[in-house]
């Protein structure tokens, strides 16, 4: 009866250009690689043409950022390293609009999310690490704790600017120089980022931005001349980095896959509940690396909670990621949809039941509906595999040991979720919940502040806050 | 405790049995679910992000006039003030016959003969305050034979105020009990139950007081009497929708809400009516189940919906004072 | 070539927001360095002590209420604006303070960064500060550090605004808002700030500055039952004990001044930061 008319934000804020170069020593230059195209996955149309690095300007690219660190950055009092950073920050703010609809174009995530979480993150991230650049001795890690000198980063697609904020920031703020690798499939916003930093005064080489493939990544995280590798991404790349470095000095930091249980108990807040789980799943898509992918509901209420979630899902709008009133965009990649498809499919195969949103889906663009399935249990793919896509598991439980042994038995280890109205339950099950970020009555809160990062296999090290400090210092 | 006159046979057990007496009617209150402030506060500021444009925004600002309880009350109300009152609601914008007539207006028991006589088959309500408004301290007595003068005097419908002291210090039998008298001196005509959510402090109270009135009988449940701030807020009105859409799983019956007070423009009225569809659903986008009690809202509705067809910004001077 | 003619400024107050003459009327010269006369500055009154507490006070929840965050990106605005009227801060310290220039631009830019560093610390004080407590029982237990309210500051002396900037960034930083009485023979760059305060985000009442006789005005500050502590930097030495007298009647946090004046261009710790705050344990079982 009421159909919203579309609301769509503008496309020419993005400034999209027809291509885009690497960002090394300050400037913007050729790759030597192939260049690749960056397609917009809601249209399937290609956005830009992006150069990418061959394997010497990965070696030119950390000869800067050494070049840099010996000689200004790494001794460059902590007090104007802030002032420097800060200026990105506020200018990330200054150009947020443009950051947040090139974002929405490269990434598929609708503008709401871009525009209200991924760029004002970004430069809260820049604006709090700015402040301890001169406070390292407050951290408590020492009272003068230096820097570990050139940093190579890989970051992947689901968060393009903010992983980079999350990578960046850290690092310069304790002194180090970078060279990071963004994701294949969206590689625009870090080099508006790139235009930024330049913009800012910052000194040539301190940053620098090689766009490419698993290639360039491989070829920079195992380059002998940096000092420190931070990698986001997959659980099995993230193996092979650590294999790769094994034995050879280097610090290390992943952060990595989930298969976060949503924890769902009989005194829970309801309906507050149900947008927490669905916030959990269908934020960002579903690519989200600490997603709260299974729901592990107390049978007494499960029924219960189903239905309100699927009648809440139902109203979840799936469309045009430009379009203001889109909850939920457009799935990443071709590559990524065939693999939640696939494990869609096994999960039929193996018994769980499927319920499907009803919602209207568009014609072009890679497009996954809201699913969620019941009757799940624990030996099943979809319990087990990270989906990376808008598809959740329920699965019931009894008594809180039973959710936590549920919860617990997994080789992931990034997220919880807990919704319960006592608070006592809440601190219990945060102690034994084997997770290094616990959310209770709440789902995918982050800030600049709060440390996150993962048990076992979703990685070691965490991200902000004063333990993030940690893995860009030599302590 | 009194029975429910008009419900209570068709009501599935878990609810009948939770007006048997007091202490089940608290059982029932305190065991439903609690509100998380901040989760219902983020939903309410997520919703409110929605962009209604073009076709879709005059649609909505065309219903929205059309939900409006065109309001004066005030202690210096007079017959000709009541008067001027019910000619805006009967031709809102003189010079567009096309706009939608109001829902109702709304005023104290002692005008509503007079309102009655202005809007007499114009298809306009007249609602009336009732039950010692605003404060709701008096007897029962008092309450009832308020809410007899504003029945008497020709009102379609009539807003009371729970006992928010009894509420507060846990009489819920009490509050029941008055909202079923006042219902059966209604008779026919349509009950709104004010809650007074700016006094309840709570989420879970807004909750418990809504539970508690549609339990009670009443066919509206509404947010304020616009004289204690704060009065609605999109959080609260979120909290009412819910408990609609609820009852209406568990009963079938569609009960409506009532935000008042605070509501001020087109912005904030197209915020609730997103409100409605997203919380409570489709059939609630009516003027039979949802209501805006405002004052100065109208006029906005009207400058913001001659800019949408003129094409320019209105200003003041093309709307009228009442 | 004609000269022209300045327009000459005017030294109000700076409370709530609003830039007020004294209650009492009273105005008193401000020389230079050499002893040319510079400007009238307002001599506040105890009248306008009690006001400025009471704008204070009433600007604390809002203040102590917002994000750490939000407070961090207020400061650093100000940081913007301090830059931004670098020249006319610069002047006005090489006159109060009788330096020369490059010496007055060195201040200017410390006072800056000095202000630029405490922009960074209302976001990392909890994590510094604070801690989660190991006790011994199933309990999670934690403390978490609190501004105190409104705080009393007895503004340097000599150091007209390195000194100024030094005193008043951590008092609010960390949530707290502030009564200032300003250096007595060296007022103006205080109204100066309060400019760029008034015009940076910062909510009228969270700083408020008063110019006058510190004598005159110290005492009732001190003493004030509405003030949760006092700031001892610019009491005069013969003054403090007297002051830390007054302060006891209602048991305020005083931080006190040791000997002459310091070197306000020695970089500070986080005494500042901690002298205003109170530390709040809240305890929670653990259990199902």
């Amino acid at each position: 009866m009421w159909e919203y008319a579309p609301a769509p934000e503008s496309r020419d804020i993005a400034n999209l250009k027809p291509s885009y170069r690497m960002f090394v020593d300050g400037e913007f230059v050729e790759g030597a690689g192939e260049p690749l195209k960056t397609v917009n996955p809601a249209t399937e149309e290609v956005l830009a043409e992006v150069s990418t690095a061959g394997r010497e300007d990965v070696d030119a690219a950390v000869k800067a950022a050494r070049r840099a660190y010996d000689r200004v950055w790494g001794r460059m009092p902590g007090a104007e390293r802030a002032k420097y950073i800060y200026r990105i920050a506020r200018m990330i703010a200054e150009r947020a609009r443009e950051l947040a609809v090139l974002e929405s174009l490269d990434n598929g995530k609708p503008i709401k999310e871009s525009r209200d979480v991924d760029v004002p993150t970004a430069s809260a991230h820049f604006f709090y690490h700015a402040g301890w650049a001169d406070k390292l001795a407050y951290a408590g890690l020492g009272p003068d704790p230096r820097p570990l000198g050139v940093a190579g980063q890989v970051i992947p697609w689901n968060f393009p600017l903010l992983m980079a904020a999350w990578k960046i920031a850290p690092a310069l703020a304790c002194g180090n120089t970078v060279v990071l690798k963004p994701a294949e499939t969206t590689p625009l916003t870090a080099l508006v980022l790139a235009e930024i930093i330049q913009q800012a005064e910052l000194p040539p080489g301190v940053v620098n931005i090689l766009p490419g493939a698993g290639d360039v990544g491989a070829e920079l995280v195992s380059h002998n001349g940096i000092d420190k590798v931070a990698f986001t991404g997959s659980t099995e790349v993230g193996k092979l980095i650590q294999r790769s470095l094994a034995g050879r000095g280097r610090k290390l930091t992943l952060e990595l896959g989930g298969k976060a249980a949503n924890v769902v108990f009989d005194d829970a807040p309801l309906d507050q509940a149900v947008e927490g789980i669905v916030n959990g799943i269908f934020f960002n898509q579903g690519h989200v690396c600490c997603a709260g992918s299974r729901l592990l509901v107390q049978e007494s209420v499960a029924d219960e909670v189903v239905e309100k979630l699927h009648a809440r899902i139902s109203t979840l709008r799936v469309g045009d990621p430009l379009d203001k009133n889109t909850d939920v965009g457009a799935i990443n990649s071709g590559e990524q949809l065939a693999r939640i498809t696939s494990l869609v499919e096994a999960g039929e195969q193996e018994g769980a039941e499927k319920w499907v949103s009803p919602c209207p889906l568009p014609e072009k663009g890679f497009y996954f509906a809201p699913t969620v399935f019941s009757g799940v249990s624990q030996a099943m793919r979809i319990a087990r595999e990270e989906i990376f896509g808008p598809v959740l598991s329920v699965l019931t439980f009894r008594t809180p040991d039973e959710a936590v042994a549920k919860a617990n038995n997994t080789p992931y280890g990034l997220s919880a979720g807990i919704w319960t109205d006592k608070g006592s339950r809440i601190l219990w099950m945060a102690d034994k919940l084997r997770a290094g970020v616990v959310w209770a009555n709440t789902f995918n809160r982050f800030d600049p502040t709060a440390p996150f990062g993962g048990y076992q296999e979703s990685g070691f090290g965490r991200e902000g806050g004063r333990a993030g400090l940690e893995a860009y210092l030599d302590v | 405790m009194a029975a429910p006159s008009t419900t209570s046979t068709g009501l599935p057990p878990a609810l009948a049995d939770a007006t048997r007496d007091e202490s089940a009617l608290r059982r029932f209150l305190h065991g439903l679910p609690g509100v998380d402030q901040v989760g219902v506060e983020q939903r309410a500021a997520g919703l409110a992000t929605r962009s209604i444009k073009k076709a879709a925004k005059l649609w909505a600002i065309d219903t929205a006039v059309s939900m409006v309880d065109l309001t004066t009350l005030e202690g210096a109300d007079t017959a000709g003030k009541v008067r001027s009152l019910c000619a805006k609601a009967r031709r809102p914008d003189p010079e567009r016959p096309e706009v939608p007539r109001v829902a109702a207006v709304c005023v104290y028991p002692d005008m509503v003969a007079t309102a009655a006589e202005e809007l007499r088959g114009t298809g306009v309500g007249i609602a009336s305050v009732a039950t010692a408004f605003p404060s709701g301290r008096s007897s029962i007595k008092i309450k009832i034979a308020d809410t007899e003068l504003a029945v008497e005097s020709g009102a379609t419908e009539v807003d009371m105020v729970i006992d928010r002291g009894a509420f507060l210090s846990g009489q819920y039998g009490r509050v029941f009990d008055e909202i079923v008298t006042i219902k059966q001196a209604c008779g026919d005509t349509h009950l709104k139950v004010i809650l007074e959510t700016g006094e309840l402090s709570t989420y879970d109270n807004v909750r418990r007081a809504s539970w508690l009135a549609l339990l009670a009988g009443g066919d509206f449940i509404k947010t304020s009497t616009g004289k204690v701030s704060p009065a609605a807020t999109l959080p609260v009105t979120h909290v009412m929708l819910q408990a609609v859409r609820d009852w209406h799983t568990q009963t079938g019956e569609h009960r409506g809400v009532k935000p008042a007070g605070g509501i001020r423009n087109t912005k904030d009225a197209i915020r609730y009516l997103v409100a409605v569809h997203e919380v409570a659903g489709e059939d609630w986008l009516t003027n039979s189940l949802f209501r805006f009690g405002a004052s100065s809202l109208l006029n906005d509705l009207l400058m913001q919906r001659r800019a949408q067809l003129d094409g320019h910004y209105s200003g003041p001077d093309y709307v009228t004072v009442d | 070539m004609s000269d022209r003619l300045s327009v000459a400024k005017t030294y109000k107050l700076y409370i709530g927001g609003a830039f007020p003459r004294s209650e009492s009327g009273r105005s008193y010269p401000v020389k230079d360095a050499r002893g040319t006369f510079l400007a009238n500055a307002a001599q506040g009154s105890r009248k306008d002590v009690r006001d400025a507490v009471v704008a204070a006070r009433k600007a604390f929840p809002g203040w102590s209420g917002a994000t750490a965050y939000n407070r961090g990106q207020v400061l650093y605005r100000v940081a913007e604006l301090l830059e931004g009227r670098r020249e006319q801060f610069v002047a006005e310290t090489a006159a109060s303070e009788g330096v020369a220039a490059k010496k007055a631009q060195s201040t200017v830019d410390a006072a800056i960064d000095r202000w630029v560093w405490y922009a960074g610390w209302p976001d990392k004080v909890a994590s510094v500060l604070g801690a989660s407590n190991p006790v011994a029982g199933p309990y999670f237990s934690f403390s978490v550090p609190e501004p105190t309210g409104v705080v009393g500051v007895l503004a340097p002396q000599a150091s007209s605004l390195l000194g100024l900037v030094s005193v008043l960034a951590p008092v609010i930083a960390t949530g707290n808002t502030a009564v200032v009485v300003t250096s007595q023979d060296r007022p103006l760059a205080a109204i100066t700030l309060s400019e760029v305060l008034a015009t940076s985000d910062v909510p009228g009442g969270v700083v408020n500055i008063v110019t006058g006789r510190t004598a005159e005005l110290a005492p009732w500050l001190a003493s004030h039952a509405d003030v949760n502590a006092l700031d001892l930097a610019g009491a005069p030495e013969s003054m403090r004990a007297e002051l830390e007298g007054a302060a006891a009647d209602t048991v305020k946090r005083v931080l006190r001044a040791k000997g002459a004046e310091p070197d306000w261009t020695v970089q500070p710790d986080v005494s500042r930061l901690r002298a205003f705050l109170e530390t709040k344990t809240v305890w929670h079982p653990i259990g199902v």
